[in-house]
């Protein structure tokens, strides 16, 4: 098999990269070393689609945010997930700062961010009954919304492989190199305008394709660097997070960030898309990619910062932290497009924040720019909607009943906390590109989600997941890998070294 | 048994949450007081867990043909054993498959351990 | 058709309550369970200790259930299993309370009730909530989860055990993991007291030579993928960990034994005053909420060490249900809402952290009232003193009480009668004077 595109990396950039080049004709893959979509940077994030103020104008950061932001909210009704524009507030403490308040306001303006306004003390604390007594004025942006990334990313996931995508998870790449496509004597119908094809060496063998999209996250470095002269560098830089119980819903109605000031950059507090309250992230710079665990100081750091901006913010309430690892590239914007040496090699890298708000904008221009190169007409039977999980607690009770009527696994409460059922844990495993884990079980359709993070359902899941995968409980991981949930059956080990 | 030293030990009680603390009296290889109970059971407890220490001992097996999809039921002896027999009773359980139906009080193991103590279902399963 | 007692739960509060419900007089009971057999936790806790004050015998849990369950059947006691609570309302004018369950057998189902007892039990504080650092690998399991896996699923979670906390179920588990082969490492406790009774420190960990690390905490979690190990630090007085005393565990599992919480996202829905200190619904003696005619026993009102006073305080919140169902069936739509205030609020010093109940109408008293409580430390040599309106109506002498124990008061129905004009009821904690 030759592919047209493989794309590497199945977070949101790279799933966004797919779904919009299922929209032309051709073989795609998407190829995964995790088990699942969504298992790096794009899971553990601020969950913002940010309005588009904050980037250097000129940047492609600031355009790609202003596209990301404009697609929103069509792409979210043509994935059936959740998107709402709750608006962001970047809240000013001390008069000293008004010039940079300013310069944010000037920003957004050049970047084309509409309905932008600086708000006073009064308006502020009427929008937001919590925020601070000391707060002086915000910048307030109607046009920032909230998202949930891990359904982003399924829905555009789920979306790409009914357009006919392959996703290759499991599947690390480890070198990558343009061979003549004349050695692959079987198909040398498909060499390209330069002869050449990529050969993509991974831990499940070769993969062959005509171009290769690198959306690798906090990795794109590293695959970059192995086909062009001309390197680039991700910094990994560690955003650690706390998230509030459903309960303290509403506490802060819109995003509240802090505007950048001697403290550096602060940290953001906003209500999720799911109703939780959600604070972070910090900002470390390190060496490993995949580090994302918390750490006290961060945790508690981040606590003490949010509450410059917001009061009394309901901590007891946390449910967990976590820490999302963001691929910072050295000259601080996105890299985009094929490197000069590198011809249909194509750069989604270095996509940190404003990431999951660009990556669809990103995604479109990077098939259009594939699908031009390689001469690929659009797809006539691509369908660009899918329809979402259904929730069965949020129907009227009427439809609800006739659900369950239908089929009783919607009436069968798995996952008390946040009101998951059989019906929905099934779906999450059996849709394209379904849940392998507990963790994707968790992303698709939140069972373990809530405040008992697991404890109830996490038994009852596993056993959902052997039954559908027809795979022993033993063999159920987390997330992939080597993550196996329990260690064996009993009355397995001898008790002999123990008396 | 080991011989049992003169003096003084001093233990929790396990009987019930009160957890009171027992002092034990030894003379002469004999328990000659109890002090620190609050009941009569404390005393027993006292002079047997210096003497010949026992416990229940609870565990679970395996069942098969469960028509609720059940997959283990409760046990325990049906009374205490030694303590130093704990792991053979654990042993003697392990590995073992019953059929269902399981009724509180039938015998999974008899004898566990040559305790002269059965294993009994503490669960009803289908 | 509108029941005269609905009952959230089918675990020992719930069984209890209905039973007691019945004796009271109540016929049209039901009982409505999330899991698929009545029991509730008791399915689990496959350890023996249970039923020596209501049985006088020594049972395990599944046995004390069945007990319950045997009676239940035998009154003829309506329950639906695998069925999921929704939602709880009270109409205002009539009392009527409206519950709504789904199951998959059922459907979504909306029934009717005079009276409605809360039962809903308790929740394990997890991991996030006490924000252990590091990473979030498989291998991290609450006590009762992994009580869960290893008692009814039949799976040993992890071969190398390290416990955090000293509640009984991470105890128990030390043990019973013990038997399954794994290898106990350790029990960090943060406070420089066990949060487990004392005859579980000795059966479960002393037993099996398992060290008991107190004023101890878990620092760090390692491993990416499956737990590798934690770190262990010394804490301080204030509970934060002593730089410099780090010590590495290599273990594929931690089991979180670090508290209950009352399970009451329904009832804070239906408008339940809630204790901030218990999390559970602040009662009257009657085990009334602030909500007439839904009453709360068990877990769900306060976290019990004891599953026979579990059953116990089930049993009054039953019978003061049926009551309840009682008198407004006769009232047919027109309660007395004169007869609902709950009274004077019980005061306490020198030790405790919360009562239950928390107010007592010396007024509605019938049959003896007892008093619940736990102390925020370890306190040695003291007297439990009841105060009524300053003097002194009972004393109790307490070598110890501990955080991990409840205390109980038993005021006497004679205690009130001379005095329904009451105005303060106070307990006192006092050191013993010598």
């Amino acid at each position: 098999m030759i592919y047209d595109a493989a794309v590497i990396g199945a977070g949101i950039m790279g799933v966004s990269v797919a779904r919009f080049l299922s929209a032309y004709s051709g073989k795609f893959c998407v190829i995964e070393k995790n088990e699942d979509v969504c298992t790096g940077t794009s899971k553990a994030n601020s969950a913002i689609v940010h309005a588009g103020f904050d980037a250097e104008p000129g940047s492609l950061k600031a355009k790609y945010n202003l596209l990301g932001s404009l697609m929103y909210p069509q792409l979210a009704e043509e994935l059936d997930i959740p998107f709402r524009r709750n608006g962001s507030l970047v809240v000013m403490m001390h008069e000293e700062d008004r010039p940079k308040l300013m310069e944010l306001y000037e920003r957004g303006i050049a970047n084309g961010v509409e309905d932008l306004e600086i708000i006073g003390r009064e308006r502020l604390r009427g929008l937001e009954p919590h925020i601070s007594e000391n707060a002086v004025a915000a910048l307030w942006a109607p046009t920032g919304g909230i998202v949930c990334p891990f359904l982003a990313t399924v829905a555009l996931a789920e979306n790409a492989a009914d357009n006919g995508v392959d996703f290759l998870f499991g599947t690390e790449v480890n070198a990558l190199c343009r061979v003549k496509s004349a050695v692959i004597p079987e198909r040398k119908d498909l060499a390209t305008e330069h002869g050449y094809l990529w050969e993509i060496d991974t831990s499940k063998g070769a993969v062959y394709a005509r171009s290769v999209i690198n959306a690798a996250g906090v990795m794109s470095d590293i695959y970059h660097n192995l086909v062009s002269a001309r390197k680039i560098r991700i910094i990994p830089r560690k955003g650690e997070y706390v998230l509030l119980d459903r309960i303290t819903g509403g506490y802060v109605e819109r995003t509240i960030f802090q505007l950048p000031g001697k403290l550096g950059k602060g940290v953001l507090v906003s209500p999720t898309i799911h109703g939780n309250t959600l604070v972070g992230p910090t900002a470390e710079e390190q060496y490993d990619r995949e580090a994302v665990n918390t750490t006290f100081d961060g945790i508690s750091d981040l606590m003490e910062k949010a509450g410059d901006t917001v009061s009394g913010i309901p901590f007891r309430e946390v449910i967990t932290s976590f820490a999302g690892v963001r691929a910072h590239e050295v000259g601080g914007d996105f890299i985009i497009g094929e490197p000069e040496d590198a011809p249909l090699f194509y750069d989604c890298a270095g996509i940190e924040s404003p990431g999951l708000t660009a990556a669809p904008a990103i995604g479109k221009q990077a098939a259009a720019d594939i699908a031009e190169k390689l001469g690929l007409k659009t797809n006539p039977s691509f369908n660009g909607t899918r329809k979402g999980f259904i929730n069965p607690l949020e129907m009227a009770p009427e439809e609800l009943a006739e659900l369950i009527r239908k089929n009783p696994d919607y009436g069968k409460i798995v996952c008390r906390c946040e009101g998951v059922t059989e019906g929905e844990i099934r779906d999450a495993i059996r849709r394209k590109v379904g849940a392998k884990s507990l963790d994707g079980v968790k992303r698709r359709v939140r069972a373990g989600m809530g405040r008992c993070q697991s404890g109830f359902c996490s038994p009852r899941v596993m056993d959902i997941l052997s039954e559908e995968l027809g795979i022993p409980v033993s063999e159920i991981t987390k997330k992939g890998g080597y993550s196996r949930i329990i260690a064996d059956k009993i009355k397995c080990c001898s008790g002999e070294d123990k008396r | 048994m080991s011989e049992l030293k003169s003096g003084h030990r001093v233990l929790t009680c396990i009987n019930c949450p009160l957890g009171c603390t027992l002092d034990v009296e030894i003379a002469d290889g004999e328990v000659v007081r109890v002090t620190g109970n609050t009941c009569k059971r404390g005393e027993v407890y006292g002079r047997k867990e210096v003497t010949n220490p026992t416990r229940i001992v609870t565990s679970s097996v395996f069942v098969s043909g469960s028509s609720t999809g059940a997959r283990t039921v409760s046990c325990k002896t049906a009374s205490d054993v030694p303590k130093d027999k704990i792991f053979d009773v654990i042993d003697a359980v392990r590995g073992v498959t019953v059929p269902c139906p399981v009724h509180i009080g039938d015998v999974i193991v008899p004898d566990a351990a040559g305790c002269g103590v059965d294993v009994i279902a503490t669960k009803e399963v289908f | 058709m509108i029941y005269d007692l609905i009952v959230i739960g089918g675990g020992p509060a719930g069984l209890a309550a209905a039973s007691a419900a019945h004796d009271a007089g109540s016929r049209e009971i039901l009982v409505l369970e999330r899991d698929e057999r009545l029991g509730g936790i008791l399915n689990q806790c496959i350890h023996n200790g249970f039923g020596l004050h209501t049985f006088k015998e020594e049972l395990t849990g599944p046995e004390y259930a069945q007990r319950y369950i045997d009676i239940l059947t035998g009154k003829g006691i309506e329950y639906k299993t695998d069925t999921m609570v929704l939602d709880i309302s009270s109409d205002k004018d009539t009392l009527i309370k409206t519950v709504t369950a789904v199951s998959g057998s059922d459907g979504l189902t909306v029934y009717s009730a005079y009276a409605v007892v809360l039962a809903m039990g308790c929740r394990e504080r997890s991991r996030g909530a006490l924000n252990i650092p590091g990473y979030r690998p498989a291998g991290i399991f609450s006590a009762g989860t992994a009580q869960r896996l290893v008692n009814i699923e039949g799976y040993l979670p992890g071969r190398r055990v390290v416990i955090l906390g000293s509640g009984d179920i991470g105890l128990i588990m030390a043990r019973r993991m013990t038997l399954e082969g794994a290898k106990v490492l350790a029990c960090a406790e943060l406070m420089p007291y066990s949060g487990g009774l004392k005859r579980n420190i000795v059966q479960c960990l002393d037993d099996f030579g398992i060290p008991l690390l107190l004023s101890h905490t878990v620092t760090e979690i390692r491993g990416k993928e499956r737990v590798t190990g934690v770190v262990i630090s010394e804490v301080g007085e204030d509970r934060k960990p002593i730089p410099g005393t780090e010590r590495f565990y290599e273990c594929d599992t931690l089991l979180l034994s670090v508290g209950l919480l009352p399970e009451n996202e329904l009832s804070k829905e239906l408008g339940t005053e809630i204790s901030p200190v218990t999390g559970g619904p602040v009662v009257s003696e009657s085990f009334e909420t602030s909500v007439p005619g839904v009453f709360a026993a068990g877990n769900v009102l306060h976290v019990h060490d004891l599953v026979d006073f579990v059953s116990e305080e089930a049993a009054a919140a039953g019978a003061h249900a049926a009551a309840f169902a009682a008198e407004l069936k006769d009232r047919a739509g027109a309660p007395d809402t004169e007869l609902r205030d709950r009274g004077i609020e019980i005061t306490f010093d020198g030790g405790p952290r919360y009562t239950v109940p928390q107010f007592i109408n010396p007024a509605h008293v019938s049959g003896p009232v007892k008093v619940r409580f736990r102390v925020g430390s370890v306190l040695k040599n003291r007297v439990v003193k009841v105060l009524f309106d300053g003097n002194c109506v009972l004393s109790k002498k307490r070598n110890v009480m501990a955080p991990g124990e409840m205390e109980e008061l038993l005021l006497k129905e004679e205690l009130f009668a001379g005095n329904r004009g009451l105005k303060e009821i106070r307990i006192s904690v006092e050191e013993e004077s010598v």
